[in-house]
């Protein structure tokens, strides 16, 4: 992991979400589903988002501004400074025979640059209103479902499951597709496995999210 | 001495965090392994964090054999910070650690907010270590007492060390909508800015009422932060939640330390060393 002060090239709304560009400096892009802390200007704690995209040069995040620190990052503007720390945590294994994107709301966050990296594979993906849905554009051949229609009423059987999003759909996903990669969300206060305060409960084992996932088997 | 705070850092997931410090110190370890508190587990408060990990490690059996080691290897002295629920936990893992060179003191966290508190008192768990172990034994106090230089006094004519000022302080934070806890155990230890005043009083205080050299830590981000706290009556410093912002903080803070005494004209951060109370020093030698 490598901390690195970067500057905002543009700060972009993708519906209600904003795509927050900045430059890499000597960041590694890391693999698809790794994550970054970043610096949330105004506040103590910096904050995790996946990668969204690796454009040359740049790294690029989709931020949901739900509350202060998030909201902090999307307001942002172009020339702005930032603390990265990252990569972060274990992302997707892209050694996959047929994968199947599925990401739900601004868990479709990492989907764009795992796409990229799987050349361009099916994707599904959900939102909960047609303005949410505008984020979809960022995934080439991405089918759309908007509520009440749900991923999990869509998923084909058969192919090798690559999934992000809230909890409840993560466990649908994972009722259908058993194999499937789960990337998982939680707060954290340091990313690196300092704070121990991401753990979550699965299966009965506490997890620290940030360096025994975020991506984690289903099974 | 530059450390830090216990439960800030695993030195096994970043060792290059951790040798940027003068020692490291564990995560509590307590006689039987605990998951810890249920989630959510962190939350941000305007002006610092809590947190209710809730002692999360892997018990004293698993630490000294599959942890210690490898901790050895860091090339850093350590420091194990030891927890229980009443005085013979301390007592025993206090003893189990005399055996260890590796381990150069032993904090006794006698003030988790996130657990239930050992019903004895700081000095009795201090003193039932101190008949266990040759070690070094710092006492982890809370400022959250009536009378924390009472509380000092006891820990030191039990025979402890050293002090480390302070630990978290219990807070609550409700979210916005629901107005429920946002911590999964409800309740939660600040710390951060929010905590340093507190915790510069208490180093001042406890600096009047003992003799013991204290690690000074509570919302220390910045060199000057750690200065005051030195100025307070602190001979050594600890930072903690400024980790989870930035990894790199001990070198930071180290030069910026440096760089902040000789900016109020002494050659060293040591010779700081409890200007705050100067001035009623001066009174008496006068």
């Amino acid at each position: 992991m490598r901390r690195e002060r970067l500057s905002v090239v543009a700060n972009e709304p993708v519906g209600p979400y904003t795509l927050l560009r900045v430059r890499r400096g000597g960041i590694d892009a890391g693999v698809p589903g790794q994550f970054f802390m970043l610096e949330a200007p105004g506040r103590l704690l910096p904050r995790p988002i996946s990668l969204c995209l690796a454009p040359t040069r740049e790294l690029a995040f989709l931020i949901d501004p739900i509350g202060p620190g998030t909201r902090s990052l999307c307001s942002l503007d172009v020339g702005d400074e930032l603390h990265v720390l990252g990569p972060l945590g274990n992302g997707f294994d892209l050694d996959v025979e047929r994968p199947l994107l599925v990401g739900g709301g601004i868990g479709i966050a990492p989907l764009p640059y795992l796409s990229k990296r799987l050349s361009a594979p099916p994707a599904v993906v959900g939102f909960r209103s047609d303005r949410h849905a505008e984020a979809a554009a960022l995934i080439p051949h991405a089918h759309v479902c908007v509520e009440p229609t749900l991923v999990t009423d869509v998923i084909p059987e058969g192919l090798d499951v690559l999934a992000c999003g809230p909890e409840p759909m993560l466990a649908a996903v994972r009722a259908l597709a058993p194999d499937a990669q789960l990337a998982w969300e939680a707060p954290m206060a340091c990313g690196y496995g300092a704070c121990y305060g991401c753990a979550v409960e699965i299966d009965g084992r506490l997890l620290r999210l940030c360096v025994e996932g975020p991506v984690l088997r289903a099974a | 001495m530059l450390l830090n705070a216990s439960g800030c850092l695993d030195a096994l997931a970043a060792p290059a965090v951790a040798r940027g410090l003068d020692a490291f110190v564990t995560k509590t370890v307590t006689p039987l392994p605990r998951d810890g508190n249920t989630p959510v587990r962190i939350a941000e408060t305007d002006f610092g964090m809590l947190n209710s990990i809730g002692l999360a490690n892997p018990g004293i059996d698993r630490f000294l054999t599959s942890y210690l080691p490898q901790l050895e290897l860091l090339g850093v002295p350590l420091w194990v910070s030891v927890g229980g629920f009443e005085t013979n936990d301390y007592a025993e893992i206090a003893l189990r650690l005399d055996d260890y060179p590796s381990v150069s003191a032993i904090e006794l966290n006698v003030s988790c907010p996130n657990v239930d508190t050992p019903a004895e008192s700081a000095a009795e768990i201090v003193a039932a270590a101190r008949l266990a172990t040759r070690k070094p034994l710092w006492a982890k106090l809370s400022p959250a007492v009536p009378d924390i230089a009472e509380v000092a006094c006891a820990a030191q004519g039990a025979g402890a060390d050293g002090l480390s000022l302070v630990n978290t302080i219990r807070g609550l934070k409700l979210d916005e909508q629901t107005l429920r806890p946002v911590l999964g155990p409800g309740q939660g230890g600040l710390s951060g800015p929010a905590l340093k005043p507190i915790a510069l009083a208490a180093v001042a205080t406890c600096y009047r009422a003992t003799a013991l050299p204290i690690v000074g830590m509570g919302g220390i981000r910045t060199g000057l932060d750690a200065l005051e706290f030195v100025a307070a009556g602190a001979r050594h410093v600890a930072v903690g939640t400024t980790l989870f912002a930035d990894p790199d903080a001990p070198a930071r803070i180290r030069m910026e330390l440096h760089a902040a005494a000789r900016d109020r004209g002494w050659n060293t951060y040591e010779d700081a060393y409890a200007a705050a109370h100067e001035e009623s020093l001066s009174l008496r030698t006068t």
